[in-house]
């Protein structure tokens, strides 16, 4: 009997994957999202597309890598310029393309009329001033990143706000998340948050204070987007989720990830109340429940998630 | 329209399942630990309070059936099988049309993307991209990454449907279970409207859950019953005739 189970999942196993398509990871692939909204994931993390009557708005780059290839991508959903890019982190897979994108659209501010060295007319690319830093390095060194890609156009609030294709786009700046320059877009007619990798679904969540993260950070970014969203009726459809990396989502997927972290952090705070040394709250597998779910997808490896998190907990507690 | 029969284990199925009562399911440890951590006041939290059955236990719950038919206008081909149950009013489309399924990147919902088609005089159903969910209602995990296979048979008025769970992170065996309903044209299926509200004021994020062996409900489905601990904790071996011996044993061996 469990002979002929075992050959039951293989065999349903070997149809699921003739029956799933899976793209390979470097392809990219155009999804519809909701209104105005698609989604382009696949080579680096997920990218935003807005398209309406003026112009396109993106969130986020890829990588340099295949900047040519999501220009095309864009350029099969809208002929309208590329006018904002927003930049949801520093990171590399998120803003790779950012020059090459922004060069291929095209934006004229008041300030470039009367600029006596001639309008630059790339598309802007607007972040919170924290990944203008980190881009730009610190004054006298050598820049981490090209002048072309940093942002143009940077707040230092806690929110911004821009108007396009007949829609209001929301930026939330969550502090000390990921990193300490997220933004996370929200796209309000259409109903689509655009999330940067405050939420994903291949992985744990990481966060590291070198680039000004936290898990009580990535806690807040969550429970902000479940105070953004609003659920269809009995729970289904509503507001759509963009994540920083995987499949398009709502406000359940983004409660399970919220619950997930909360609890794995509950867990391990038990853990050092009670004393335990880092070595023994890893041993103690506090995610390990979670780990079939997140666990080697690209993200975090259960162990140092949990050490992410005991640092910070301890940290916190000096 | 299919009236529900709900002989088959009535008691998980009405009233609902008790805490700690694992007995019976292949399940593993992550998924013990899970439950074991599961608290009730979930249900309570905005997020939570209208989460429809998905659809590998729907037909668990309040379960009257509509089953119709979108056809194609020219050929009159079927392209779906469209089934709504009571419980939450939900829709599931099963397509006949060999479209296949959606990108790894799509959306997961409640009730998947299903396609179907005949093996003989059953229909087989394969859904897959189904949001994380669960196999029994006090707390036992099934993920987002599970396949459901469905038969679904009919014999004259009766429908028997065959449910097979096969979850990869949460589950070591297939989980095989069978609903049942009667032809019933007359039955009608009730509305159903659920908007979450604030029920308990909480702390922004709470998430209501217990801590690794802090849950004193755990025991007492074992105690009540007067079966030994290990029988409640459930796993593969738990559903086949071999163990009865040793749950035989085991009993005897409390007394």
């Amino acid at each position: 009997m469990r002979r002929a189970r075992t050959r039951l999942v293989l065999a349903l196993n070997a149809a699921l994957a003739a029956a799933t398509s899976v793209a390979a990871e470097d392809e990219l692939e155009v999804l519809p999202v909701q209104g105005n909204v698609y989604m382009i994931a696949g080579a680096g993390g997920n990218t935003t597309v807005q398209i309406g009557p003026e112009a396109v708005v993106v969130v986020d780059t890829k990588t340099a890598a295949v900047a040519d290839r999501l220009i095309a991508a864009i350029r099969k959903l809208s002929s309208k310029p590329i006018r904002h890019i927003i930049v949801t982190s520093a990171d590399p897979d998120h803003t790779g393309g950012n020059e090459r994108v922004s060069s291929a659209g095209t934006y004229v501010r008041l300030l470039d009329t009367f600029d006596p060295r001639g309008a630059n007319k790339n598309a802007s690319i607007i972040a919170h001033v924290k990944v203008l830093e980190r881009m730009s390095g610190p004054s006298g060194t050598k820049a981490p990143t090209p002048a072309g890609a940093w942002p143009s156009d940077t707040y230092f609030t806690n929110d911004w706000a821009l108007f396009v294709n007949d829609e209001a786009i929301e930026l939330v700046h969550i502090p000390a998340a990921h990193t300490d320059g997220d933004t996370m877009a929200f796209f309000r007619r259409s109903d689509v948050i655009s999330t940067g990798d405050i939420f994903t679904t291949t992985g744990y969540p990481r966060f590291d204070p070198e680039h000004g993260g936290s898990v009580t950070g990535i806690l807040d970014g969550l429970n902000r987007i479940l105070e953004i969203a609003i659920p269809g009726e009995n729970q289904t459809g509503g507001t759509a989720i963009v994540p920083g990396h995987g499949r398009i989502s709502d406000e359940t997927e983004v409660a399970n990830y919220r619950d997930m972290v909360t609890i794995v952090r509950d867990r391990v705070a038990a853990l050092i109340g009670a004393g335990k040394t880092l070595e023994q709250v890893q041993a103690a597998r506090p995610s390990s429940d979670y780990d079939g779910i997140y666990a080697g997808l690209g993200g975090p490896a259960p162990d140092e998630f949990v050490a992410a998190i005991y640092r910070d907990l301890k940290e916190a507690k000096r | 329209m299919w009236s529900q029969r709900f002989h088959e284990e009535l008691p998980e199925r009405g009233a609902g399942p008790e805490i700690g009562d694992y007995a019976g399911l292949p399940v593993n440890d992550a998924a013990r630990l899970r439950a074991d951590s599961w608290d009730a006041a979930k249900w309570t939290i905005p997020e939570r309070q209208c989460e429809p059955h998905p659809a590998d236990y729907a037909p668990r719950g309040p379960a009257n059936l509509r089953i119709g038919s979108t056809v194609d206008p020219i050929s009159q081909d079927v392209v779906s099988w469209d089934v709504t149950v009571m419980w939450s009013l939900t829709h599931r489309a099963i397509y006949m049309d060999s479209r296949p399924h959606p990108s790894q990147y799509a959306q997961h919902s409640w009730q998947g993307f299903s396609t179907g088609e005949w093996d003989g005089d059953m229909l087989k159903v394969t859904t897959t991209h189904l949001k994380e969910a669960w196999v029994r209602r006090n707390g036992l995990p099934r993920s987002d990454r599970a396949t459901v296979v469905e038969y679904w048979i009919r014999n004259e008025d009766y429908l028997t449907l065959v449910t097979i769970v096969i979850d990869p992170v949460y589950l070591t065996e297939p989980l095989v279970r069978t609903s049942d309903w009667v032809l019933d044209p007359g039955v009608q299926l009730s509305p159903f409207s659920c908007i979450p509200a604030i029920e308990i004021e909480r702390p922004r994020g709470a998430v209501p859950h217990h801590l690794p062996g802090m849950n004193t409900f755990l025991t007492e489905y074992a105690t009540r019953h007067g079966l030994p601990q290990s029988a409640a904790r459930g796993g593969a071996a738990t559903m086949y005739p071999d163990y009865v011996p040793e749950l035989r044993r085991e009993i005897e061996a409390l007394r």
